[in-house]
């Protein structure tokens, strides 16, 4: 069974002169147009994000720097992890579900097309208020954790940590009803035939995602509303100097939040991962079972692991024993997913496109900072290596290296499909590499900085041996990974123009989203393919190698 | 092949209304779980305060009021179900009498709190105390007006058996403030008292 061609040629990108203009962006309620509002605005505060990560970088440059009073240091990498997680990894993950849940699962839209609109604008509303502290003159400066009791009034007497609050929640609002809606679509909106064990893993990792995302912002929002009940209202949370506050219960909400955070901006370039590496393997995934199976693990043992990121607060032994096991534990599942990539890729015919280049780095690198993760989650090692360089190196690498680069694999896998032009890869190869060189240069050195003490969130540093030249060598490489990132910008904008036609399914993937036009209509599909595996379009085209047949096929041989 | 659009709920029972408020509401169980641990976890600090300004077999009896307008709910539900629409508002309107009489209570113990000089920045426990039973209120008077809005379509006439899953989510979310409150008043008038 063939099947039929969808339209003749590709439609073009979602029509901008219909409705109101370029005004009907604003009154969407269209998922794949949210789905493309939130990565553009994503991209934006990327942009933001790495401005002030370059600004932190001058001034580490060599010692003693003079580019940026202390004041102004603390408040930019305040605003760079706040920028980077909450208006950057996040969105940009939901805003590629927004897009790419409902074709992955055959569905016409997402199940609240108008929530998934008010999540969106809701959150846009939070990174403007987050920013808006700027016509204050102050910026929030109590770091992206806001530790109580710095970030009280009595220490942070200025409105910046105020706006941080109300940002946060209001950002934490709009993910929240992306997640139910998100959940509701993948639960009551799959094609016929789509069991659980059928859906692609992409939709299995946001699944788990949204449901950590419900799980981890409402302890979030809770803490940070009791957080601004004492610097507005005078009340007593963490106030520990006055009537019995406790500041360490600020950072147990914040870690029960904050942990889990981290598997909400790790599972979706899991998902990725998943959906590039075989496609370009030419291989079903090894062991698809596990994949998902560990995602779940991962979901549940996040919300278990929070104290390993209070070892140095001093709480009993047994508790920062137990929470170290659990730490390590986490491990396993995670390194389960790594095995399923590695294997999916072992005698795999590899297509080295620049996704595979993505994703193929993305493992290693993630490797490394799983490894340092592992070793964080040993009290000692903590208590050793806690609030230095060696925490910076280590997050990067799971959230740069990790993330980010997962990310830059899909990004490179379905631009064809949201604008029906190919990325160019020459470009491509440059953005790779740059990035590559860039980013571990940056990153890898600070771990020995930090192994050497350097202290993180400090404004500058006095000329001791090595730190002037292993600084320098970090903002030589910060600057080439900015080099990278406009690249990758400029092959956006230029394949987006000139890029070559994508057609439906360039890859020859096997995913429902390639089974319509590049891009899709506003409706989606006119016909899907009847879904008997996992791979229903492979099935389709390759009816003799079909998944569903496989059984029967060997019952002949 | 299918065309895309039937895989629109296809299936027999949940529909998206239910499965998404269902979603919801175990997001917003973690809110309160923080509130209430965050209360467990600061009572070390309250003293003899909550013993000696909450009035516990009071606020019990308007307890009773909340905790029986699950029950009315179901009957209005019920009612709903078997397209008996008059005697659906009758529940609908008992319900909501039912919580307004258990916010009247709330509004009674919280000005005899502020009367005694207790308010939201008087100490720990006023702080934790009025942001937990406060965040519930919040949630009793949202679930009113969502009720007053059904009630009102009812009486307009425009709320019929395509509307049934309006009045199953409402009603979920009107048993969960119900729940929510058992563990409230379990933690805040006869655990940390």
């Amino acid at each position: 069974m063939r099947q039929e061609p969808i339209a003749p040629h590709a439609l073009p990108f979602p029509p901008l002169t219909r409705g109101w203009g370029w005004l009907a962006w604003f009154s969407t309620t269209d998922h794949k147009k949210i789905g493309i509002l939130y990565m553009v605005t994503s991209l934006f505060f990327f942009g933001v994000g790495g401005i002030e990560a370059l600004l932190i970088r001058i001034q580490l440059a060599a010692p003693d720097g003079k580019v940026l009073t202390p004041q102004e240091y603390d408040a930019i990498f305040t605003m760079h992890g706040t920028t980077m997680i909450f208006l950057v990894v996040m969105p940009i993950f939901i805003g590629l579900a927004n897009y790419l849940v409902p074709l992955m699962i055959g569905a016409r839209d997402v199940a609240f097309p108008r929530l998934n609109a008010l999540g969106y604008w809701v959150f846009v509303l939070g990174g403007i208020v987050l920013y808006l502290a700027l016509f204050t003159g102050s910026l929030a400066n109590a770091g992206w954790f806001s530790y109580a009791p710095l970030s009280e009034a009595a220490y942070s007497s200025r409105p910046g940590v105020d706006y941080w609050i109300v940002g946060l929640i209001e950002t934490g609002v709009g993910t929240i009803a992306a997640a139910v809606n998100l959940l509701a679509t993948i639960v009551r909106y799959r094609a016929p035939g789509m069991t659980w064990r059928r859906m692609p893993l992409f939709v299995w990792m946001m699944m788990i995602t949204s449901l950590i995302i419900l799980y981890a912002l409402t302890p979030l929002n809770a803490g940070l509303i009791m957080l601004l009940g004492d610097r507005l209202l005078h009340m007593h949370f963490f106030r520990a100097n006055v009537s019995g506050g406790s500041a360490i219960l600020w950072q147990h909400i914040f870690w029960f939040f904050g942990h889990p955070e981290v598997y909400i901006m790790a599972l979706p370039a899991f998902g990725i991962m998943s959906e590039v590496v075989p496609v370009f393997s030419r291989k079903p995934i090894f062991g698809y079972t596990f994949v998902a199976g560990s995602g779940i693990a991962i979901g549940l043992l996040s919300f278990a692991v929070w104290v390993h990121h209070m070892f140095a607060v001093g709480l009993s032994t047994p508790m920062n024993a137990a929470f170290s096991a659990a730490s390590m534990l986490i491990a396993v599942p995670t390194g389960v997913k790594i095995f399923n990539w590695s294997t999916t890729m072992f005698r795999g015919r590899l297509r080295m496109t620049s996704s595979m280049y993505f994703a193929a780095a993305m493992i290693i690198q993630f490797v490394i900072g799983g490894i340092t993760g592992v070793m964080f989650a040993s009290v000692p090692i903590d208590w050793q290596l806690t609030d230095s360089y060696f925490v910076v190196a280590h997050m990067h690498y799971v959230l740069f290296g990790g993330s980010m680069f997962g990310l830059w694999a899909g990004v490179y896998y379905w631009f064809p499909k949201i604008t029906g032009r190919m990325m160019s890869e020459r470009l491509g190869r440059w953005h790779f590499w740059l990035a590559v060189i860039g980013f571990n240069m940056t990153f890898f050195v600070q771990h020995i900085l930090g192994l050497l003490g350097m202290p993180r969130r400090v404004y500058t540093y006095p000329g001791l041996p090595d730190y002037a030249a292993l600084n320098l060598i970090s903002t030589i490489g910060a600057f080439i990974l900015g080099i990278a990132v406009l690249l990758f910008l400029w092959n956006l904008v230029s394949s987006f123009r000139h890029g070559e036609e994508a057609g439906d399914n360039p890859w020859d993937a096997w995913t429902l989203e390639w089974a319509t036009t590049s891009p899709p209509p506003e409706h989606n599909f006119e016909k899907l393919p009847p879904v008997r595996s996992a791979r229903p379009l492979f099935d389709l085209n390759h009816p003799e190698y079909a998944d569903h047949a496989r059984s029967s096929r060997e019952a002949k041989a | 092949m299918t065309t895309a659009n039937s895989s629109a709920q296809t299936g027999p029972t949940m529909n998206r209304h239910k499965v998404g408020m269902l979603f919801f509401i175990s997001s917003e169980i973690f809110f309160f779980l923080t509130l209430l641990s965050s209360y467990a976890y600061l009572s070390g600090a309250f003293g003899n305060l909550p013993h000696q300004s909450l009035a516990v077999p009071r606020t019990f009896v308007f307890s009773l009021f909340l905790f029986s307008s699950s029950l009315t709910i179901w009957f209005a539900e019920r009612a709903f179900h078997r397209h008996r629409y008059g005697a659906f508002r009758w529940w609908m309107l008992a319900t909501m009498l039912l919580g307004l009489i258990f916010l009247s209570g709330q509004a009674i113990e919280y000005t005899e709190l502020i009367r005694t000089g207790i308010t939201l920045n008087y100490d720990v426990f006023s702080s934790a105390f009025f942001t937990l039973t406060g965040f519930h209120g919040l949630h009793v008077i949202t679930g009113l007006v969502m009720l007053g809005s059904l009630t009102g379509l009812s009486f307009a006439g425009k709320l019929g058996p395509e509307n049934e899953s309006a009045v199953a989510t409402i009603s979920y979310y009107w048993h969960f403030v119900d729940a929510v409150w058992v563990a409230v008043f379990t933690v805040a008038y006869l655990i940390f008292i």
